[in-house]
C-alpha cells in the first residue's frame, strides 16, 4: 500500500472497521468518508428542524444548507441554474419522476420511445410502463458485443415520431462511456428529448449537462460517497416548468383551497413532503470531498487501477471479460464470467477471502439475454481501492476453478 | 466467513459430475423450479409407479449448491415411496430453514446432510432448497 493509498483510505472508517475487507462493489454503492458522516451528524446536531417552512433561526439555517447543496450539485454537473436540480431518493426515483410526469403527459399513441438495451432496469421498466399506458411504441437500441453504440445505427432508429430517448451515460455492466452529447444532438434533430442515466458516470467522470445538452440527467448520491436516500434529477428548466407535479402534498404548493391548488415554483413543486435535508447536506459534503482531491485525480487513480485490473484479469485462464479488452472502456467496472463456475459461487468464494464483489444479473436482465449469458460476476473499483485489493481478487479468481474441483 | 467449507469434495463432485442430470423421457411427473433473483432454473422429472419413485432426473442451470443439492436429493429419493420422499423433504427443509434437526434425522439425509451449514447463509438458502421445494410441490399437488 502506498502513502497515497493510506492517506485516502484513512478518510473511510469502513476500512478501519474491516481491516481485511477488499471492497470491490463500488458500482452498487460506494463507501462514505468521515467528512460526509460528520456533516450529516452536524446537521442533525446543530440545525435540525423542518426546512423550507420554519420561521425561526435554525429552520432558516437548515433551509440554507439544503439550498447550498442544490447549488453545489448544479455546479458539479454545470447546470445553468440551481432550480434545475430536483432532489429525489435516488436515480431510480428520478427516472420514474420523468416517466410519470413527462412521459405520461407528453407522449401519446403513435409516438416512439427509444431505449438502449444496456439500460439498468430503472431506465427501462419506467419506459415500458409509459409505452403501455400511452400506446406509444417502444424501440430498443442494440449495442455491439463490446458495448459500443453506433451513432449510424441510432440515426436509422430515429423517426419524426421519436419523442424520447433513454440511454445510460455509462453501463453498469460494460463500464463504457456513451457519447450522450452526440446521441442527444441526433435525438434533438427529430424533436425528441434525451434522458441520460448518470448513476455510474457521475461518480467517475466529469459531467457537463450544458455542453452535452441532454434534457434529463439522473444520479444517486450513494454511489458517489454521499448517504443512501439522496438522489438528483437534473432537467432543463423549460421542461420542469411544463411538467405537472409527480407527488402531491406538503411543501410543493403555493395556495390550496378545497377545490384545488396552485403549485410552487420549480424545483419545489417536485419535492413534496419533508425533504431529506440531512442527505442533501451529506451529498454537499461528498462533492466537497471529491473537489478537495479534484475529479481529475479520482479519474486518474481509477484509470490506473482499471488498467492493472484488466491486464491481470485477461491473464487468468477460463475467464472472459464482458465488453472491450481496452481498459479505457471500463472506468473501473469489470464484469466477467468463469467457465464452469456459477457467479453466485464465485461471489461466495470471493467472500471467504474477504473480497466483496457482485454476482447476478446486475438489474440488467435484457442485456444479459442479448449477450447470451444467464448471469455474470462484477468487480467495480473506487478511487480508494489499491493494487492489493486487485491482487487479492486475482489470487482468488485464479484458484476459483480448483476450489470448485476442476483439475486444471 | 468460512464459506469454503461448503465447497467440499462431496458438493463439488455432485456439481461437476451429477449422476442424475439428464433427460427422463418416460417421466410422469415434471415441474420447473426457478429462483428468479439469482437465475437458478431446474426442471425436475420423476417416474412414479404405484406410489413409488422408480426413477428421477433433472436438467437446468444454476449455482453449485442448487445443482449439487438436486443431485443429492435424487440419490436419496429414487427407490423410495412418495411418503418417504416427502418425509425427507420435511427434514431437509427444516434443517436449512430452522437449523434444528436431530442427529438421527440428519443421518436419514445421508450426503445431503452436508448442506446443514447453509442454514447460516441466508443468501444461499433458496439455492439449497430449490430441488426439494420443486419435488414437494410436484408430489404434494398430485399426491392424492
Amino acid at each position: 500500500m502506498t502513502d497515497e493509498d493510506r492517506e485516502i483510505r484513512k478518510h473511510f472508517p469502513i476500512f478501519e472497521a474491516n481491516p481485511s475487507l477488499h471492497y470491490l462493489d463500488n458500482s452498487a454503492t460506494s463507501q462514505r468518508p468521515v467528512e460526509v458522516l460528520d456533516a450529516v451528524t452536524k446537521f442533525y446536531e446543530t440545525v435540525n428542524s423542518n426546512p423550507m417552512r420554519g420561521l425561526y433561526d435554525i429552520s432558516l439555517r437548515a433551509t440554507e444548507q439544503y439550498e447550498e447543496a442544490r447549488t453545489k450539485v448544479a455546479n458539479f454537473i454545470n447546470a445553468k441554474d440551481s432550480s434545475e436540480i430536483v432532489f429525489t431518493r435516488n436515480a431510480t426515483e428520478s427516472l420514474n419522476l420523468i416517466a410519470y410526469s413527462y412521459g405520461e403527459n407528453f407522449i401519446k399513441e403513435g409516438d416512439e420511445i427509444i431505449v438502449s438495451i444496456a439500460e439498468h432496469h430503472s431506465n427501462m421498466l419506467p419506459w415500458q410502463q409509459v409505452a403501455k399506458k400511452t400506446g406509444a411504441t417502444l424501440k430498443y437500441f442494440y449495442c455491439e458485443k463490446d458495448g459500443e453504440f453506433s451513432l449510424e445505427k441510432f440515426k436509422e432508429l430515429l423517426t419524426p415520431n421519436t419523442k424520447l430517448v433513454a440511454m445510460t451515460e455509462m453501463s453498469n455492466l460494460f463500464g463504457r462511456k456513451n457519447d450522450v452529447k452526440a446521441f442527444a444532438a441526433e435525438a434533438h434533430k427529430v424533436g425528441a428529448v434525451f434522458v441520460a442515466d448518470g448513476a455510474q458516470s457521475a461518480p467517475h467522470i466529469k459531467v457537463d449537462v450544458q455542453d452535452s445538452d441532454i434534457d434529463f440527467f439522473a444520479f444517486s448520491g450513494h454511489k458517489m460517497y454521499a448517504p443512501m436516500g439522496i438522489g438528483v434529477l437534473y432537467a432543463k428548466k423549460d421542461l420542469l416548468e411544463k411538467m405537472p407535479p409527480f407527488l402531491f402534498g406538503g411543501e410543493m404548493i403555493e395556495y390550496v383551497t378545497i377545490e384545488g391548488a396552485t403549485y410552487a415554483e420549480v424545483p419545489h413543486k417536485f419535492e413534496a413532503g419533508t425533504v431529506n435535508a440531512g442527505g442533501a447536506v451529506g451529498l454537499c459534503a461528498a462533492l466537497d470531498f471529491i473537489n478537495s482531491y479534484g475529479l481529475d485525480f479520482l479519474e486518474k487513480r481509477e484509470e490506473e487501477l482499471t488498467k492493472y485490473a484488466v491486464e491481470r484479469i485477461l491473464e487468468v485462464p477460463h475467464v472472459t471479460l464482458i465488453g472491450s479488452e481496452d481498459y479505457r472502456e471500463h472506468h473501473g467496472i469489470l464484469t466477467f464470467k468463469i467457465d464452469g463456475v456459477h457467479p453466485h459461487d464465485v461471489a461466495a468464494i470471493m467472500d471467504s477471502a474477504h473480497v466483496a464483489i457482485r454476482a447476478g444479473h446486475h438489474c440488467a436482465q435484457p442485456l444479459h439475454k442479448y449477450l447470451g449469458v444467464m448471469s455474470t460476476s462484477r468487480m467495480s473499483l473506487g478511487f480508494y481501492n489499491t493494487k492489493d485489493d486487485i491482487d487479492a481478487f486475482i489470487d482468488c479468481l485464479s484458484s476459483m476453478r480448483s476450489e470448485m474441483g476442476y483439475k486444471d | 466467513m468460512a464459506n469454503n467449507t461448503f465447497y467440499n469434495e462431496i458438493l463439488t463432485e455432485h456439481n461437476m459430475n451429477p449422476t442424475h442430470k439428464h433427460e427422463l423421457p418416460d417421466a410422469n411427473f415434471s415441474l420447473e423450479g426457478i429462483n428468479p433473483s439469482c437465475g437458478d432454473d431446474i426442471v425436475l422429472n420423476l417416474k412414479v409407479e404405484d406410489g413409488k419413485i422408480v426413477d428421477g432426473a433433472f436438467t437446468g442451470d444454476g449455482c453449485a449448491i442448487s445443482q449439487a443439492s438436486a443431485d443429492m436429493m435424487l440419490d436419496l429419493i429414487i427407490g423410495k415411496s412418495k411418503e418417504e420422499a416427502m418425509h425427507l423433504a420435511d427434514i431437509f427443509l427444516r434443517m436449512i430453514k430452522e437449523g434444528n434437526i436431530s442427529d438421527e434425522e440428519k443421518d436419514e439425509l445421508e450426503e445431503a446432510g452436508i448442506l446443514s451449514d447453509i442454514a447460516h447463509m441466508p443468501s444461499r438458502v433458496k439455492c439449497a432448497v430449490l430441488g426439494w421445494h420443486t419435488m414437494e410441490e410436484m408430489l404434494g399437488d398430485k399426491a392424492e
